[in-house]
């Protein structure tokens, strides 16, 4: 497999270590119902068959956290960009 | 001798001498072993897996199921190496296998007589019981009757290397198609790699008497060599592509030196290539079917393609007396072929009536009996085929004398490469077989891969797919010019299994499966091909049934009464072809089995007797020997006792070393541990945990504030690169926010603690004053950095070992030399080195928690860290953390442990039950962690996580070890066995 590094290009799938399904943002700790949203947070995930948006750590190389959408089914690298948004350049 | 007077590829000037059997022989430079054993009327070559029974040379390419041999002796003896495929080379030493006694007296020969024995699924049915014979009896028994090659049982001697290639065009196989792809893209201006698993290119054409343009096509292969190599195309031969993977990534095995008696100086055996390519042009051409007929494996029969192979390639004639037996014109090629060659064409048979009126008059021409619609039936003879009996529609039987039966059932295209990423081949009733289908993205199948066998489709379809790929690319298409190719004619009749047959009849030669195995798996409702393959081995040997496969799958669509688009072909996975492991393995086999990391003192401990264990892919002194020491436990005892006794050093440079810059360095790492750091005074440390977000702690460390925007963290060894890379994830992912910048430093600094009670004195003789290390200038937890002799350092006042003690850190550069001077500077004081063991003695006593306690079940209040956890800020893990299930006052938690008895010693993994309670499941209350014998208690002493632990300290409980079969009974106690007041740290 071979994912195309916004920073880097494309390079081979050892290069990467992946997190698994990117979840919504960290909830808030002081929310009322902060217990229940942080464990669904943790530890609920789609785990879809298709399409599914991923982050995935380039740390053998620009050591940038990337959000990567790939198809579970094929391994087909639909896109790829920065975790951090406030980085550009998406590929 | 056999070998034809003149024609093929062979070099005649160039004899090359081996042995089969121990008998010596001699052949060509260009010839395989399969051919060169031809030539000198070699036809026994091998015995089969199951039954025992003479086999011959059926193919003339790496789909061989029968002709498989033990090349080479001693260490570099490789079992199950198809003949077909071993280049001969001078003093090339093979032997049959696979039979007890000698290869025409087999006495295994024997299970051929018990074959009702041996029918599909003969292991599930004969074998079941006693269950407990199985292993000592069955398997054994089995191993040895039915079975291949032995392996060398040493060490192999060679070295195998691995690389990697990129290209825009990958195309496989270098036969008409794959050559005219090749071109096509390169002409175009793609960068090309041509992989070829022969020996020259050439494919299909090395073996036929076709013409290209007018010219032997001998002519056209020179001509686009010569092309390709001004083009710059990567030309791979003896290169073989087994496996196609994700984003065009393919596995490729190249035998570097498989045609050398051994390999040169420096050279690896094989090289295994990962080839990223853009496109790919899959020409890897078809294989042939063989029939199903009684007596079809018996030596002298042989696949058609594969005897126009030996004749028009090899100049060998595989028989005296031939006939053909084909359900398709391509076989007879093979009658004309063989008629020019010389050799007595007796008759062609072929089931179809509609056969091409001019194919029969060449063979009548050539003096053959031509018998249509009508079929072989049996093939007789035993070690060498002495006569065949066809059988007409009507029932009619001719027996002829032959002692060659070349036989076709068609052509089936190799389709695997298209399919190992999950697409299905599809039927085609045109050729009676299966097409790629839907190829993975980026790959296009061209020539007889595809189904277009005619040589001049091969031509125009692969340069159609080459120049296809380059103008993909963006590449601008060449021209080129239509080849005109001879004639060629395909038509074929599916022919699955010949029903007159009298003996038994193989559908899988190399797995001796016979029809009535298929028949069978159908009868008791193995009606999936998958369920087939299982059931009866069909296709699960080293050849992967490519010369069976089909003829099974088929029958049993007959059987079932399914189109084959219902019945289906298995699944293919790579590798397409056997793959030696130690290709696999490369160069990561004994130390080099994975990377190994020394730090800069690493020389130093080795020449001072340091034993090394694994630290992660570090190498860290365990302990060190001292002349005459051969326990260890004697030397880690002298280590400890000295360095709280004296002074001791221990290099910590492996531990993880994160440098943290930046205006919200602090709030950064505030949210990162549960103890806040926003207040920790410029050069001040402080110690802190981690939690997962799930709430459970992972690693803790020493975070030390170089600046108001300046943290130098450390971590444990082993955790150094996932704490890093959940510090990346926090920087980037959670707060991108914060301004804040991370970077390890674990390489660039080595770091060695000096512990005990002199240790501030050999640090005012190290620095001879210049730096002052008093406690009120660097007192407990403190740091200072500076610069001494030419080298920058970090002076930390921090202890594992519980005594008054420093870490030095310096740049690596200087890490040798420092740590020869802080030995030096301890001459007198009883410095000694320390390794890791004493290091875990140490820290036991002091009951500091390590990796046995940080084991990702344990929370922070479990380990005694409760009060660590900070209110007033949110951190990773807080808010799980705090989960009833994490709380529950029940959980086992940490305390020490002394053994009630003295001298009993203690064992890390012992259950702890109630006294007096059954040592079961149900009555567990926790476990022993980590134990050591205490040098300073004078007793073995254990930490654990007990239920309730800390409310029961001087209670006692058993420490219960069924596996070990120990029982001890040990007294809780509170996990600081040394200095609990910590006076030792200060002052």
């Amino acid at each position: 497999m071979r994912i195309p590094c916004p920073f880097c290009g494309e390079r081979d799938l050892h290069e990467f270590t992946p997190r698994g399904e990117v979840t919504g943002a960290r909830p808030d700790p002081s929310a009322a119902d902060a217990e229940a949203q942080f464990f669904t947070y943790v530890y609920l995930r789609d785990n879809p068959a298709g399409p599914n948006r991923e982050h995935w750590y380039h740390g053998s190389a620009c050591r940038r956290w990337l959000v990567v959408d790939r198809d579970t089914r094929t391994h087909e690298i639909i896109a790829v960009a920065f975790a951090d948004p406030s980085i550009g350049g998406a590929a | 001798m056999s070998r034809l007077a003149t024609g093929g590829r062979v070099d005649r000037g160039a004899p090359v001498r081996f042995t089969f059997d121990g008998k010596a022989y001699t052949g060509f430079k260009g010839d395989t072993l399969a051919a060169a054993l031809l030539a000198n009327d070699v036809t026994l070559v091998g015995r089969s897996f199951k039954y025992h029974r003479p086999r011959g040379i059926l193919t003339a390419g790496p789909e061989e199921p029968n002709a498989l041999v033990e090349l080479r002796t001693g260490a570099r003896r490789e079992p199950n190496t198809r003949a077909t495929t071993i280049e001969l080379y001078d003093g090339l030493e093979a032997a049959s296998q696979n039979h007890i006694g000698s290869l025409k007296f087999d006495l295994m020969s024997v299970n051929s007589l018990f074959s009702p024995l041996f029918v599909g699924g003969f292991y599930y049915k004969t074998f079941m019981w006693p269950a407990a014979l199985w292993e000592k009896l069955y398997e054994p028994v089995i191993r040895r009757a039915a079975g291949l090659g032995r392996a060398a049982g040493v060490p192999d001697p060679d070295t195998y290397d691995k690389a990697h290639a990129f290209c825009d065009v990958l195309v496989i196989g270098a036969g008409p198609a794959g050559l005219a792809a090749a071109k096509a893209a390169a002409k175009s201006g793609a960068r090309v790699i041509l992989a070829e698993d022969d020996f020259e290119l050439g494919g299909r054409l090395l073996s036929e008497r076709q013409t290209i343009d007018g010219a032997p096509a001998a002519d056209w292969i020179r001509a686009t060599e010569a092309e390709l190599a001004a083009c710059g195309v990567r030309v791979m031969l003896r290169t073989q592509i087994f496996g196609a993977y994700d984003g065009g990534v393919f596995g490729a095995v190249e035998r570097v030196s498989d045609h050398l008696a051994a390999p040169g100086p420096h050279q690896p055996r094989q090289r295994m290539w990962k080839i990223v390519a853009k496109r790919t042009v899959l020409c890897a051409g078809a294989v042939e079917r063989q029939l199903v007929f009684g007596g079809n494996d018996t030596p002298g029969v042989m696949l058609a393609g594969a005897v126009r192979t030996y004749l028009n390639r090899y100049g060998v004639a595989p028989g005296k007396r031939a006939a053909v037996f084909t359900a398709g014109d391509d076989g007879w090629k093979t009658a004309i072929d063989l008629a020019a060659a010389g050799v007595t064409l007796v008759a062609v048979v072929d089931p179809r009536t509609d056969v091409p009126a001019e194919l029969v008059a060449a063979a009548q021409a050539a003096g053959a009996r031509v018998m249509l619609g009508a079929v072989v039936s049996d093939a007789r003879g035993g070690q060498a085929l002495k006569r065949i009996d066809v059988t007409r529609a009507d029932g009619e039987m001719t027996a002829f004398a032959v002692d060659l039966l070349a036989v076709s059932g068609g052509w089936n295209p190799q389709v695997a490469l298209a399919t190992h990423l999950g697409g299905k081949p599809t039927w085609s009733d045109e050729i009676h077989s299966f097409l790629p289908g839907k190829p993975p993205p980026g790959m296009s199948v061209a020539g007889a891969a595809a189904g277009a066998f005619a040589l001049a489709d091969c031509l125009a379809y692969g340069s159609l797919a080459g120049t296809e790929a380059a103008v993909g690319l963006g590449f601008k298409a060449a021209p080129f010019s239509t080849l005109v190719a001879c004639p060629d004619t395909w038509a074929s009749a599916p022919l699955w299994k010949v029903k007159s047959a009298r003996t038994k009849a193989f559908v899988d030669q190399q797995h001796d499966v016979t029809d009535k195995d298929v028949i069978l798996a159908a009868q008791e409702g193995y009606k999936s091909v998958e369920h087939l393959k299982r059931y009866t081995t069909l296709g699960m040997a080293t050849d992967q049934g490519k010369t069976s496969n089909l003829n099974g799958h088929a029958l049993m669509a007959e059987i079932t009464g399914r189109s084959m688009t219902e019945t289906g072909t298995t699944m293919s996975r790579p590798p397409h072809l056997p793959v030696a492991m130690g290709v696999l393995a490369g160069s990561h086999r004994g130390e080099h089995f994975r990377p190994m990391r020394k730090v800069a003192g690493h020389q130093w401990a080795a020449d001072n007797g340091a034993v090394f264990v694994d630290a992660g892919q570090w190498k860290r002194p365990q302990w060190f020997n001292a002349p005459g020491e051969t326990d260890w436990l004697v030397s880690v005892v002298r280590e400890v006792k000295a360095t709280r006794t004296a002074v001791g050093v221990c290099d910590v440079s492996t531990l993880g070393k994160i440098d943290v810059q930046g205006p919200d360095a602090a709030a950064f790492l505030d949210r990162l541990y549960i103890n806040g750091f926003a207040k920790v005074a410029v050069g001040k440390c402080r110690y802190g945990l981690m939690l997962r977000e799930d709430g459970l702690a992972y690693d803790d460390g020493t975070a030390a504030r170089l600046a108001e925007d300046h943290f130098l963290v450390s971590t444990t060894t082993a955790n150094a690169a996932r704490v890093m890379q959940n510090m990346e994830y926090a920087r980037q992912v959670l707060w991108p926010e914060l301004d804040v910048q991370i970077v390890s430093v674990t390489e660039q600094w080595s770091q060695y603690a000096v512990a005990g009670p002199k240790s501030r004195e050999l640090l005012e003789r190290l620095f001879g004053g210049a730096v002052d290390v008093s406690d009120a200038a660097l007192p407990y937890m403190g740091v200072t950095e500076g610069t001494f002799a030419g080298s920058p350092f970090r002076l930390f006042r921090l202890s594992f070992s519980g005594e008054l003690a420093y870490e030095l850190a310096v740049p690596a550069r200087f890490g040798d030399a420092a740590l020869k001077a802080i030995m030096a500077a301890g001459q007198g004081l009883g410095v000694t080195p320390y390794g890791t063991e004493a290091l875990g003695v140490m820290r036991i006593e002091k009951g500091h928690v390590g990796g046995a306690e940080l084991n990702g079940t344990t929370t922070a209040t479990d380990l005694g860290l409760g009060r660590m956890q900070s209110k007033t800020k949110d951190y990773i893990g807080k808010v799980l953390s705090a989960r009833p299930g994490l709380t529950d006052p029940e959980r086992p938690a940490f305390v020490g442990f002394k053994p009630v008895a003295p001298g009993v010693r203690l064992r890390a993994g012992a259950h702890f039950v109630a006294l007096g309670a059954d040592g079961v499941a149900a009555n567990d209350e926790g476990y022993m962690t980590s134990v050591a014998y205490s040098p300073t208690l004078g007793c073995w002493i254990g930490l654990g996580l007990l239920k309730r632990g800390p409310a029961r300290i001087g209670e006692r409980v058993r420490a219960y070890d069924p596996l070990r079969g120990e029982d001890i009974e040990v007294e809780v106690c509170a996990p600081v066995f040394v200095d609990p007041e910590g006076a030792r740290l200060h002052g």
